[in-house]
């Protein structure tokens, strides 16, 4: 094998001046056609994949039923699907949400994410508390903290009554920042 | 037929090279006495393999649409011929791979083999330990059940964490700002694409180190590593005592390799691959995801870590372990191996064990959990039929508070044990804990009555241990 590498092979080193110029010229041609070569398929390839990044979805307004299938005084999970969804996104799609209603014309709906790490929070209707099987957070009626390591209460989402329907305006999964 | 099965051999040989270029590999020289300590790399290589086979196979009927995905995991599991099996293997042997790699690591610290010079051996195989670690967890959520897709918005918010970039960071877990359609897909390829070129890259590497700096030789008391001589006086061992890798050192790494497939195998037939979860709707709201047994122990340390220190083990802990580890052999690249001179290496080793490990017994009954669906208190439990203690019992289950609480062995572990709690607080002791609260537990002022709470009270006091027969007796 060395043999045969050894009988193709060249001086390492240049012998004149014009053969390091060109030499250098053609290390960095190399080198340089190299990077285009790399910004060719890395620009589009970042792009595509942090795109979603940066893809803004506005939240819309969906009924969630009639303002009289809700009983004053109990908080019930209702089902909603994600109207900016991929046509390929199937049941992942769905969403669920808490909703209370307070009075005849006031709702609190709260995201089911927990603020700690977004698990999903369950209702105890007699207990009057949200509770987390993740690890341990507990809030109250309200949304606000009552026990457990969350540090902000439920985020709630926008609702509104029209034409006697309950409306939610559809929003992200809240993810709990630092800075 | 021999001759022409030699012949054609032959000329393959001479055209590819084939010999010429394994061959030096092969016959490298390994130390005489690098025994049984040693089989632990290849048998993370061989797991890494069990997983590519498995995982190939795999591919061939795992659909990675959000929509389809649950559907052909169910097909393979339970209709695939072979599919529950090779299921099975993977999953086992991504957990061979995770403890292959951790045994690795540890014999490699407590033997100094990081030092001189074979530093980066130890940076790439920290990095591959990365890597493998990655590919658990991603793997996990290929499942993409119901855990899988409460387990990436939990990927998500701890990613949230990061200062400043934290939302960005959550957005691209997510592919967008929810689970949906974009989401399985990224993980499909970091998982199938992205790591496992990596790995092999970073194997490549590592084994190319392995060749250039050698195997480091079993640590001896006394022989240091010395940096200006150490190459020299290490060929110098390996010219005098060295053996072949082939088949002298490599005979241990196919006896443990093949029992490593026949244990993978066996786990896989017998105990079969991990039981699919609900399907991945996120408005079904009946979850409680957690992580395959090899991140258990981090999921524990998130339950347990007070409140206002999370945001720094959450982001800064694993950046400095990271730091720490990759920058190991710089801070001490020279000196004794030898464990026994080096006790702190054994006391990290073991630390490092009992850490994870009690985290992991934790992490595994978690409970700091609430119990959801604790069996209702019996009446022999309550000690009554009818009455207030009676009453206090259903209130006491209705408010939850069975959820967090045991009576005699029922119940959850959130808070403390009730079962004797009467022997210990008294009648108003208890009204202001529930009324006001305590240390993790909520308040139920504004939401009990007050005959509500005179009963749960009256159950509470009742909650005393019994008094031996003979006292009882005399006692009445």
């Amino acid at each position: 094998m060395n043999e045969v590498a050894n009988s193709h092979s060249v001086p390492d080193q240049p012998t004149t001046p014009e053969e390091i110029t060109r030499r250098r010229f053609l290390e960095k041609l190399c080198i340089g056609l190299s990077g285009i070569c790399a910004a060719i398929l890395g620009i589009p390839l970042v792009g595509f994949v942090v795109a979603p990044i940066f893809r803004r979805t506005t939240g819309k307004w969906i009924s969630v039923g009639k303002v009289t299938d809700y009983e004053i005084g109990k908080t019930v999970s209702v089902t909603i699907t994600d109207p900016s969804s991929l046509p390929w996104a199937g049941i992942t799609a769905k969403n669920a949400l808490w909703l209370r209603r307070v009075n005849e014309g006031e709702f609190i709906a709260f995201s089911v994410n927990c603020t700690h790490l977004g698990c999903p929070v369950r209702w105890l209707q007699d207990a009057d508390l949200f509770m987390c099987p993740c690890h341990g957070g507990v809030y109250y009626f309200d949304g606000t903290v009552a026990a457990g390591p969350p540090p902000k209460p439920l985020i709630r989402y926008e609702v509104r009554t029209a034409n006697g329907q309950v409306q939610i305006k559809t929003m992200e999964i809240p993810i709990t920042t630092t800075l | 037929m021999k001759r022409l099965i030699v012949g054609t051999w032959r000329w393959l040989d001479d055209r590819l090279g084939i010999s010429a270029l394994i061959g030096p590999s092969l016959k490298h020289l390994v130390p005489h006495d690098a025994r049984w300590w040693y089989v632990f790399g290849s048998a993370t290589l061989l797991a890494f393999i069990v997983q590519v086979v498995t995982g190939v196979a795999l591919a061939f009927s795992y659909a990675s649409s959000s929509s389809q995905a649950y559907e052909t995991l169910e097909f393979i599991t339970n209709q695939a011929p072979f599919g529950r099996f090779l299921r099975g293997m993977h999953y086992f042997g991504a957990s061979a791979m995770v403890l292959m790699v951790g045994a690795h690591m540890a014999q490699t610290f407590l033997f100094g083999s990081y030092k001189f010079p074979r530093e980066m051996d130890w940076t790439t195989g920290v990095l591959l330990l990365a890597f493998t670690l990655v590919m658990g967890f991603t793997g996990q959520l290929l499942r993409w059940d119901s855990t899988a897709t409460w387990s990436v918005v939990v990927a998500a918010e701890q990613a949230g964490r990061v200062p400043f970039i934290g939302n960005f960071l959550a957005q691209f877990i997510l592919g967008g700002t929810t689970i949906g359609g974009a989401t399985l897909s990224r993980f499909f390829a970091i998982h199938v694409f992205i790591m496992p070129a990596l790995i092999f890259l970073f194997i490549g590497i590592h084994l190319m180190l392995v060749l250039r700096h050698g195997i480091a030789e079993p640590p001896v008391a006394g022989m240091v590593v010395d940096p200006a001589t150490y190459r020299v006086e290490y060929e110098e061992r390996m010219r005098k005592t060295g053996r072949p890798f082939w088949p002298e050192g490599a005979w241990r790494d196919f006896v443990v390799g093949t029992g490593l497939i026949v244990i993978i195998a066996l786990l896989a037939y017998f105990v079969g691959p991990p039981k699919l979860d609900a399907p991945p709707d996120p408005s079904n709201l009946i979850a409680d995801p957690k992580p395959d047994w090899y991140l258990l122990w981090y999921f524990a340390l998130l339950a347990l870590i007070p409140p206002q220190l999370e945001g720094y083990v959450m982001i800064l802990a694993p950046v400095i372990i990271g730091i720490l580890l990759l920058a190991a052999p710089m801070l001490n690249n020279r000196g004794e191996r030898a464990p026994s001179r080096r006790p702190w290496s054994i006391a990290v080793v073991l630390l490092s064990v009992i850490m994870i490990g009690s985290l992991w017994i934790v992490g595994a009954s978690s409970p700091w959990s609430p119990n959801f669906d604790p069996p209702p208190l019996t009446e022999k439990v309550i000690g009554a039929t009818s009455g207030p203690v009676f009453e206090g019992a259903r209130v006491f289950q209705a408010k939850g508070c069975l959820n967090c609480h045991l009576i005699s062995g029922d119940g959850g572990r959130r808070g403390p044990d009730l079962t004797y709690i009467g022997d210990t607080l008294s009648e108003s002791d208890i009204i202001i804990r529930i009324v006001n609260g305590g240390v993790n537990m909520p308040a139920f002022g504004n939401s009990i009555n007050p005959n509500e709470l005179k009963q749960l009270t009256a159950f509470l006091q009742a909650r005393k241990r019994p008094m031996p027969a003979g006292l009882e007796t005399t006692h009445r």
